[in-house]
């Protein structure tokens, strides 16, 4: 258990989130070496690549191919700007925060690199309303940085000049879908748009945008002060680094764990969560937030990286681990799962409109005992509906993956929910004796 | 409730954040919803669409589509308790009518005393820490519901 670790490395001290703090252990280096280097942004860019460095949002897309989607300055004059995605509102999703609130100098130290990278003017970081000392850390960094001479204009006496916001969101799960955020953060609904035209594109008010999540961003001064070489000795070839693992529900010791990309969910479950709570058996699994859908345990040995739980027929998505101990119930985790979906369906597309309604209706006849064996192939019909690709936007298909996994992996307990009468009967039935409690 | 001077000139120096101005209404209305009264009245949606030069309809629009902005007046603490999966798993449920017993209000709704309004809401980024719930702002977590209880119980009269 024990590995490099750096995403956390800083957070002994208790002023890291000042810029004395950051400073006083290596802070704003990686930035200031490139603007004295005069390293080329395109270079900058190449390391970022290099690295293989992948997208910590959910789509574990390549930070540096993202980045090299900006379009050439020298033929387009447009204002370019970045979004951070601080959003996080994925079910089981918790770890950005931990970086917002302890050591906001390193994200905005990332910030400045993919200014420079992408010769962007402006950066917003939207962060999700509900997250106010975030919100308020990071804006006295800005100030403390900008009075520092390392936002705004003419940064470190150089040419180059970025301005960097906050922006407070008002708590809506689908403005973390970047399209959404980005008409959220004009002003507006948070309704995604479709796509093409891409963010690089077309994104905020028209002008060329990259939006990547916190953690991704925080990673970048790492990558650029000990090298891509460095990154890739962490990790797996194809998921290099590590992340932060947010493990939560029935373990011993829940919490946000900085992990190997690669290391087996089982291993994070019992040497850093404790393993599963009162000595009791796993009976279901959730890797990466609720959208990636329930595992079963024959499972829990998969390594945490996008090729491995892809395979099981999952997702990595934002590495959000969530246990469900022998008492648990799949079913009732589901229905909870599609309230919220239907909840913040935004609804301009019928087929999620409609889709999450009727799933939620489902899960709840099967849980209240009124189900039928035949609702089993409805949830599968409804589910198939709705995804893939047919939504403006990934909602859709971020309830109809939990449902099909409920139907792939777990059958047999939506057959015992329509044949033992419901959630009443059955957590009766899983109930254990007391002293076991 | 009109905008105040004050809150005029913070509107200002928000909107320098954007090349378009609508980008400071969320961020503005949020300012109002602090400073006049918790929630936010038709003439302050009135007045804030006056400043932005939009129709009230869409500011009403846009807010009606935030779960944060209460389109109506709300108890003096707000008790907000997730719901969602990490926190059901450790028992938000018993947490959730813990709370109503306690402030004497129900789902989305006001105590009868006005003091209190409770709703349920979903994931609020502290799942490690479940189950959990946000009084006035302030996240409170790894809860039962007799710490909870001993929360709430101070504030009431
Ligand atoms: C419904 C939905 C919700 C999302 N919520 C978030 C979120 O809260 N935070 C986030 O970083 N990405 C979220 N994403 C993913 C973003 O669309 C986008 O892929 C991500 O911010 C890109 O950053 P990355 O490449 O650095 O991972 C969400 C996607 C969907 C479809
Ligand atoms: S898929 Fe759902 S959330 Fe996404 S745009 Fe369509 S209706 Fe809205
Ligand atoms: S599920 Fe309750 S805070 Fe995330």
């Amino acid at each position: 258990m024990s590995h490099e670790t750096y995403l956390f490395s800083r957070m002994a001290r208790e002023d890291v989130h000042t810029l004395k703090g950051y400073e006083a252990q290596g802070g704003y280096q990686a930035f200031k070496k490139i603007l004295s280097e005069g390293t080329s942004p395109t270079d900058v860019t190449g390391i970022v690549k290099d690295s293989g460095l992948r997208g910590r949002g959910g789509a574990g897309f390549p930070t540096g191919l993202k980045w090299s989607f900006m379009p050439d300055p020298t033929k387009d004059s447009r204002t370019r700007y970045m979004a951070v995605n601080a959003d996080e509102s994925e079910p089981g999703t918790c770890k950005d925060r931990i970086l917002m609130e302890r050591d906001p100098h390193g994200l905005l130290e990332g910030c400045m690199i993919a200014a420079w990278a992408m010769g962007l003017a402006g950066i917003y970081i939207y962060v999700r309303g509900e997250y106010r000392l975030s919100y308020a850390r990071l804006d006295e960094a800005i100030q403390e940085a900008r009075a520092a001479g390392l936002i705004g204009e003419n940064i470190m006496g150089s040419d180059f000049s970025c301005e960097v916001q906050m922006h407070k969101g008002a708590g809506a799960y689908i403005c973390g879908e970047e399209t959404g955020l980005m008409e959220s953060l004009e002003g507006k609904r948070g309704h995604p748009r479709p796509k093409p035209p891409f963010p690089a594109g077309f994104g905020l008010w028209g002008q060329p945008t990259t939006v990547n999540n916190v953690e991704s961003i925080f990673n970048v001064p790492f990558i650029l002060e000990r090298g891509s070489d460095w990154f890739k000795t962490m990790g797996t070839e194809k998921s290099p680094g590590n992340f932060l693992c947010g493990v939560s529900g029935h373990v011993e010791k829940p919490g946000v764990y900085e992990i190997a990309l690669g290391t087996p969910a089982s291993t994070i479950l019992n040497e850093y969560a404790g393993g599963v709570w009162r000595g009791r058996e796993l009976r279901a699994w959730i890797p990466g937030g609720s959208s990636t859908g329930f595992l079963r345990p024959e499972v829990i040995d998969t390594p945490m990286d996008h090729d491995s739980v892809k395979a099981v027929g999952s997702m990595f998505g934002t590495g959000a681990m969530i246990i469900l101990d022998q008492t648990a119930s799949v079913v009732h985790s589901a229905l909870v799962l599609m309230n919220f979906y239907e909840h913040e369906s935004c609804g301009q597309c019928s087929q999620c409109r409609e889709g999450t309604e009727w799933l939620a209706q489902v899960f709840q006849r099967i849980h209240d005992g009124q189900g039928r064996m035949e609702d089993i192939d409805l949830l599968t019909d409804i589910a198939n509906g709705m995804a893939p690709g047919k939504t403006i936007c990934a909602l859709a298909d971020a309830a109809a993956i939990p449902t099909h996994s409920v139907i792939r992996n777990f059958r047999d307990e939506l057959v015992e929910y329509v044949q033992e009468g419901g959630h009443a009967a059955v957590s009766k039935k899983r109930s254990l004796p007391l002293e076991v409690v | 409730m009109a905008l105040t001077d004050a809150l005029k000139e913070e509107f200002t120096e928000l909107a320098s954040h954007y090349p378009k101005r609508q980008a400071a209404l969320i961020p503005a209305l949020h300012r109002c919803q602090e400073d006049l009264g918790g929630w936010l009245s038709p003439e302050i949606i009135e007045s804030v669409a006056e400043w932005f030069e939009m129709e009230p309809v869409e500011v009403f629009s846009v807010a009606s589509f935030y779960p944060m902005f209460f389109l109506k007046p709300v108890g003096k603490h707000i008790v907000s308790v997730c719901r969602n999966i990490s926190c059901d798993l450790r028992g938000s449920e018993e947490l959730f009518e813990r709370v109503c017993q306690v402030t004497g209000a129900k789902a989305g709704a006001n105590s009868t005393d006005g003091n209190f309004y409770v709703e349920q809401v979903e994931c609020q980024g502290g799942c490690a820490n479940a189950p959990m719930m946000v009084l006035d702002g302030i996240y409170h977590e790894d809860l039962t519901p007799d710490k909870a209880e001993a929360i709430l119980g101070s504030l009431k009269r």
